[in-house]
């Protein structure tokens, strides 16, 4: 029976309509969902908040993971998209007239923010490793602060009256997009060059690849990413300061990374609907709710014990989850590795015609 | 003496009270680097969980300034090596981005944790009576004179300890060679705990110096105070304690003079972009040595 | 005709001087090979000819273009390829793409053909992998594609490294040690596959190598260096028979 459905879901997952079709069957619910209200206002934000942390999970796996850097700035590339596209949408988009034009400002973030990641670049081709992640940090740090003396923006105050564009349908098309343009670039010739300098940068070199400019690259795609998952979160949020896009907002994009598993696309999708979902759920009034039918005898001192103190522990428990992750699986649910569908065909094709029997290795290999 | 010497003289004693706070926490970063090139990003809120105790102590318990001071430095040392233990050491032979991660989700924990108790800033009573001295327009006070001389004094006592006692030898060869110095007989994991220990019990005292010098503690106040002496640390360069010192020195004294001439939001924004400046420009720091890579 | 020309080439790391007055004259589709004790300052020439140091001094051109000054991926474009001492795979990588990354100067398309995934990008992506898979079948690897290149036994890094180096394209090819811990009958193999992938490719090949039978089998020329300076040059046999090299480097027991 095992057998059986084993090579069923092998076969199943060989398909090539199947990523397409799921997409497309995911588009459909996205659109449906607000449409028809298939789901309250609450699940929703949830679903939205889950798209918008797969784009920060993915982009910051490019250069965390595949290259094998460790960046801090991906809150501070946030922060600038987030600020981008909000002050396009105010002051400069008559967005009340034409809502299309809202694209455009979300797109504008996005460019702003690669601009940026230019800037984080040129550093790297120096300095890597710890240094490198100093110089990150530094860079969220002085976005922040440097927002925070900006008077005209609002200060240390933010931004607030925003109008709440980003809607379900919107969120998951750029989320679809972003991680299809991810994947092209994980997949070409530009993406193993990332590979290859986390292996050996020198040996990079010597075997043509231009690090320089894949570094570039690499961190222009992130910020890119990272800024229009900035700018979504601003139009939902509807307040923007520069302590939302602080080290914390980092540390939880990390967390999500490497829970997931490095260099893998199919693991930050997990990672970061996991953590997303988790950290919903964790809510004292969700487990509460979740747990109602227990009889009373049993509710009520687990709910005066444990429940209604879920607000603070939870927040004990994430970064003890995370460290837990890291001792016990420290390649996270699936690093190194991705779902087959996610990677070309040609790709897999060429990697497994070479070993006729057996299961395939190194990075064909499945989810299960 | 001119009003403006005598307002930038104490602006340096200001400078040097809050530099040898940094210094104390910089070494911690700096030897845990240089043992295990590793940053411990827990080492800021190890000296926010001090300043905590230091807090307990004086409150809980009543106590004076000295038996509160060591009781903070030796929760703080075993609170350093209970994280090493239990957080770091499975993790000595794994990437290293691993436990930089383990590093900042211990943190995070122990800020959470805390604040699971204090939700709230929490005002820390004076344990040292204050006395101010007027030299010449200068002011000091008896808690400046304190935090200097007892940092000094700290400092000096572990330059004596790395350079000349067989503990600190031990830690100067395992930083230079991981491999061969456990076959000399050197016991490498009882050597990395001291390191944390004393580490952290360094930690500890800066807290406690701190929670009297800025009497109003809360469980994030780690995070950038942490960050600072990291700073600091890297200007010096990191894994240098002589370099951690100096570089503390540096930093608070731009700290003070920032905010001596600018507004004090723009403290942050002047210390980091220094710090950018400074690796791009000299990579390994003031003191620090490149390490060559060999093709 | 010469191919790869340097004169007068010096390099110092610090106050020490790894490479004093280095003059090198390489002849299309010949097979040198540079000998020296260690320390000679022989890998130094390969890092200096490819680029990952820049020359203190002189110059080191190939054809009509001068390498001092070139980043390593440009020299490697200019079809200059080499191997390591140590073996340097990418280890996490698998042999395939270990072979793939090495033809990143020679694809065409651009990153935004690449992010779009249009024509160009998949017909380049496809000739890429049938060149690759080419390559590893006259490597008798084709079998391992998937593997990754830590699992592969030492003979087989070996022959995937040179695979690699020959699949960035070169016309010159710098071997570092290749017979290196190879025993006696090992070596004689390795002597023939590099005679063999010379006529393949078209290679002119320079080659670091201690091992004395590869050496005077093989090489057409042969250079001696010691503490950076070189001592003799010649043919196997005035090298084997030049007193200075005897007493310098075969030592003793060569002599007597």
């Amino acid at each position: 029976m095992r057998a059986t459905l084993g090579v069923f879901w092998d076969r199943l997952m060989e398909q090539r309509w199947l990523l397409p079709l799921l997409v497309a069957v995911g588009l459909a619910l996205a659109f449906a969902i607000p449409q028809f209200r298939l789901v309250n206002n609450y699940v929703q934000l949830v679903m939205i908040l889950a798209g918008i942390n797969i784009i920060l999970a993915t982009s910051l796996n490019l250069v965390n993971g595949y290259m094998g850097e460790f960046s801090l700035a991906h809150a501070g590339f946030m922060a600038v998209g987030a600020y981008t596209s909000v002050l396009l949408t105010l002051h400069v988009f008559p967005v009340a007239a034409y809502p299309g034009l809202f694209h455009l400002s979300v797109l504008a973030g996005g460019l702003v923010s690669a601009l940026l990641g230019l800037l984080v670049a040129i550093p790297s081709f120096k300095v890597r490793g710890d240094y490198l992640a100093i110089i990150t940090l530094a860079f969220l740090m002085i976005v922040k602060s440097a927002l925070e003396n900006i008077d005209v923006i609002g200060g240390p105050r933010g931004i607030s009256g925003i109008p709440r564009l980003t809607t379900l349908p919107l969120v998951f098309c750029w989320t679809v997009a972003l991680v299809w343009l991810l994947r092209n670039f994980v997949y070409s010739s530009f993406g193993r060059g990332v590979l290859a300098i986390r292996e050996d940068e020198i040996a990079s070199e010597l075997m043509s690849v231009d690090t320089k400019r894949v570094k570039v690259l690499a961190f222009m795609l992130s910020a890119f990413c990272a800024g229009i998952a900035g700018a979504l979160f601003a139009h939902l949020l509807q307040f923007i300061s520069p302590r939302v896009f602080d080290i914390v907002k980092t540390t939880e994009i990390l967390i999500m990374v490497y829970l997931g598993g490095i260099a893998s696309i199919g693991g930050s999708i997990i990672g970061a609907t996991l953590y997303t979902i988790l950290l919903e759920v964790l809510r004292p009034s969700t487990v509460a709710g979740l747990l109602s039918w227990l009889p009373a005898v049993v509710f009520d001192p687990l709910n005066e014990h444990f429940i209604r103190h879920l607000g603070v522990l939870r927040m004990i428990i994430m970064p003890l989850l995370l460290v837990l992750v890291m001792l016990y699986w420290p390649r996270g649910i699936m690093g190194m590795r991705d779902f087959r569908g996610f990677i070309p065909l040609r790709d897999r094709l060429a990697h497994r015609a070479a070993t006729p029997r057996g299961p395939t290795r190194n990075g064909t290999a499945d989810s299960h | 003496m001119s009003e403006v010497s005598i307002y930038w003289l104490q602006q340096v004693l200001n400078a040097l009270q809050l530099s040898s706070i940094y210094a104390l926490i910089a070494l911690g970063y700096s030897m845990v680097y240089g043992i295990l090139t590793m940053i411990n990003f827990a080492h800021g809120d190890v000296f926010m969980v001090g300043a905590f105790l230091c807090f307990l102590a004086a409150t809980l318990l009543d106590l004076p300034f000295v038996p509160t001071l060591l009781l903070t430095m030796t929760g703080a040392a075993l609170l350093g090596v209970l994280i090493e233990r239990l957080a770091y050491k499975p993790l000595r032979n794994a990437p290293r981005v691993s436990a930089i991660i383990t590093a900042l989700g211990v943190g995070l924990f122990l800020e959470n944790l805390t604040l699971a108790f204090y939700p709230y800033p929490q005002n820390v009573p004076t344990l040292i009576e204050n006395i101010n001295w007027d030299l010449g327009g200068v002011s000091l006070s008896s808690l400046q004179l304190i935090i200097i001389s007892l940092s000094l004094t700290l400092m000096l006592v572990l330059d004596y300890v790395v350079q000349r006692t067989p503990v600190g030898m031990a830690m100067r060869a395992i930083s230079w060679d991981k491999t061969y110095v456990p076959l000399m007989g050197v016991p490498v994991d009882l050597i990395i705990s001291i390191t944390f220990a004393i580490g952290a019990a360094l930690a500890g005292a800066a807290g406690t110096m701190y929670a009297l010098a800025y009497p109003v503690i809360d469980p994030y106040m780690g995070i950038m105070v942490g960050w600072k002496a990291f700073i600091a640390a890297v200007v010096g360069g990191i894994g240098n304690m002589r370099g951690a010192m100096i570089g503390a020195f540096i930093l608070g004294g731009v700290e003070i003079m920032v905010v001596a001439v600018l507004p004090s939001t723009y403290r942050d924004l002047v210390v980091f972009s220094l710090l950018l400046a400074l690796i791009v420009i000299r990579p390994h720091g003031i003191l620090g040595q490149p390490r060559v890579q060999k093709v | 005709m010469a191919l790869l020309i340097a004169t007068k080439v010096r390099h110092h790391f610090g106050g020490l001087c790894a490479i004093n007055d280095f003059n090198l004259e390489l002849h299309q589709g010949e097979l040198m090979g540079i000998i020296g004790p260690n320390g000679a300052g022989k890998t130094t020439v390969f890092n200096l000819i490819t680029g990952v140091y820049r020359a203190s001094e002189g110059s080191i051109r190939l054809r009509e273009s001068e390498l001092v000054g070139m980043t390593p991926h440009q020299i490697t474009a200019r079809r200059i390829a080499r191997t390591f001492q140590n073996i340097r795979l990418f280890r996490d990588l698998s042999v395939l793409d270990n072979v793939r990354i090495a033809q990143y100067s020679k694809t065409r398309y651009s990153p935004l053909e690449a992010l779009l995934h249009l024509g160009r990008f998949r017909r380049e992506e496809q000739r890429i992998i049938e060149h690759s898979r080419d390559l590893l079948a006259i490597f008798k690897l084709e079998h391992l594609a998937g593997e990754t290149a830590r699992n592969l036994p030492y003979g087989s890094q070996r022959r995937l490294e040179i695979a690699r180096a020959l699949a960035t394209g070169p016309e010159l090819l710098l071997l570092d040690e290749p017979a290196a811990g190879m025993n006696p009958a090992e070596i004689d193999q390795l002597m023939d596959f590099i005679r063999w992938i010379r006529e393949q490719f078209q290679l002119t090949i320079l080659l670091i190598e201690h091992q004395m039978q590869l050496v005077m089998g093989i090489c057409e020329r042969i250079k001696v260096l010691d503490f950076g300076e070189t001592l003799a040059e010649g043919t196997p046999e005035a090298i084997r028979n030049d007193p200075w090299v005897m007493k310098a480097y075969l030592g003793a027991e060569a002599v007597g």
